[in-house]
């Protein structure tokens, strides 16, 4: 699974990544995590509103910070 | 009308908490009518007043603007054009949520999708200025024609900014890579109620981080203006009279990066020591409209002959009504 945590660097981005990952811990998935920060890349998925998420390609989720709850659905 | 008066004066004001803290303060032996006393009265009752306003109306406001995404915006106004396509961008600015790490993609996103630079630009001028929360939290501490009268000239900048933004035909003045952006249509999530209580509640937490000591500083500022600082130096300052009042107070704002919630009490303070309604608004709307972060965002995407006009327009207007509400403070106080 490639997850992809899109966003410029403000706090709500770091949150969003620690609880997908702790989402992604807990369910035991092993996946590869890449944080993009780049403005035009973020873009290219259509995104307006940072943090993002996105995975195997697919934005799932923008503009909000998920709980480990969501996250956990979302993955699983 | 009563219903409205009891709303105001126990949510909104929460006389009750006042009384409240005042009782508390006298029982430790301080006179809350004294200068340490009060100063305390009024830092406790600020604080607690505007951290309840703040959780409550964030709440509710995201819960609203969580119908609100960028995505349904860009897709209303896709079908607008001239003036009436930039008063719906300036409208909807004020009910979509979006912080200022958002303003390049936003940007990206609506460029992109064919809105017309004056409908972003007015977007991204009403959108900090004009916020539900802070809307509500004006009529808490000053009264609703002032709010009212806030959110008009607000909308008018707006309007008026990104208007005049477009008449000068600045299209080349946005970096190439935003037009060759591809847009990609997102569908629009469609959130459950449980969800947008999420988002709800995940809004007031954070905000609540990023905003709490901006509030504590600003109520300590509004203490010490309200019972320790001589009237005499403020109005030397800042008095109507001025002239040099407006444009002081828009300058001092607009370098600063804190939130609105933390210059309320300022403005409460300042106004209480007979400080202009303009000036203080003026100093609200420079803290809002522009700050150093979302200025260096735009930066990636705007070149700095635009950018330029940009600031320097949004100060001048800024100016311009603090100027104006001056000369008709008297009708809205």
């Amino acid at each position: 699974m490639n997850i992809k945590i899109l966003g410029s660097g403000c706090p709500n981005c770091h949150r969003l990544e620690a609880n997908v990952k702790e989402a992604a811990n807990h369910l035991g998935i092993d996946a590869e995590f890449e944080k993009v920060t780049d403005m035009k890349a973020i873009v290219a998925y259509g995104v307006m509103r940072t943090p993002a998420l996105v995975i195997d390609g697919k934005v799932v989720s923008s503009g909000r910070v998920l709980s480990v709850g969501e996250a956990e659905k979302i993955i699983g | 009308m009563e219903l409205f008066t009891w709303i105001n004066d126990y949510l909104l004001k929460m006389n009750w908490l006042k009384s409240g803290i005042e009782a508390i303060v006298s029982m430790s032996g301080l006179d809350p009518a004294g200068n340490v006393g009060a100063s305390l009265t009024f830092f406790i009752y600020d604080t607690i007043k505007i951290f309840i306003l703040l959780s409550v109306l964030i709440f509710m406001v995201s819960y609203i603007q969580s119908y609100f995404p960028p995505e349904r915006t860009r897709r209303i106004l896709g079908r607008f054009k001239g003036i009436g396509a930039n008063m719906l961008a300036a409208l909807l600015g004020t009910i979509t949520p979006f912080c200022s790490c958002s303003s390049i993609p936003l940007f990206i996103g609506f460029t992109s999708a064919g809105l017309s630079i004056g409908m972003t630009f007015s977007f991204l001028i009403s959108s900090p200025l004009v916020d539900l929360a802070s809307v509500l939290l004006l009529v808490s501490i000053f009264n609703g024609k002032i709010a009212l009268a806030y959110v008009l000239v607000g909308l008018l900048l707006a309007v008026t900014g990104g208007t005049i933004l477009s008449k000068l035909k600045m299209d080349d003045q946005i970096e190439e890579f935003v037009f060759q952006t591809v847009l990609s249509m997102l569908t629009e999530e469609k959130l459950t109620t449980k969800e947008r209580i999420s988002f709800s509640s995940m809004q007031v937490k954070e905000i609540f981080r990023k905003v709490w000591p901006y509030v504590l500083i600003g109520v300590g500022i509004g203490a010490l203006i309200h019972n320790w600082i001589p009237e005499s130096w403020i109005l030397a300052l800042l008095g109507q009279d001025k002239w040099y009042s407006v444009p002081l107070a828009t300058l001092i704002g607009i370098p600063m990066y804190a939130d609105i919630f933390g210059t309320l009490p300022i403005a409460e303070a300042l106004v209480a020591k007979g400080v202009g309604i303009g000036t203080v608004l003026s100093f609200m709307m420079a803290v809002t409209a522009l700050s150093v972060p979302s200025i260096v965002m735009l930066k990636n995407v705007i070149k700095p002959k635009l950018l330029t006009v940009f600031v320097v327009y949004v100060t001048l207007g800024i100016m311009l009504i603090g100027f104006i509400l001056n000369a008709f403070g008297s009708l809205l106080v």
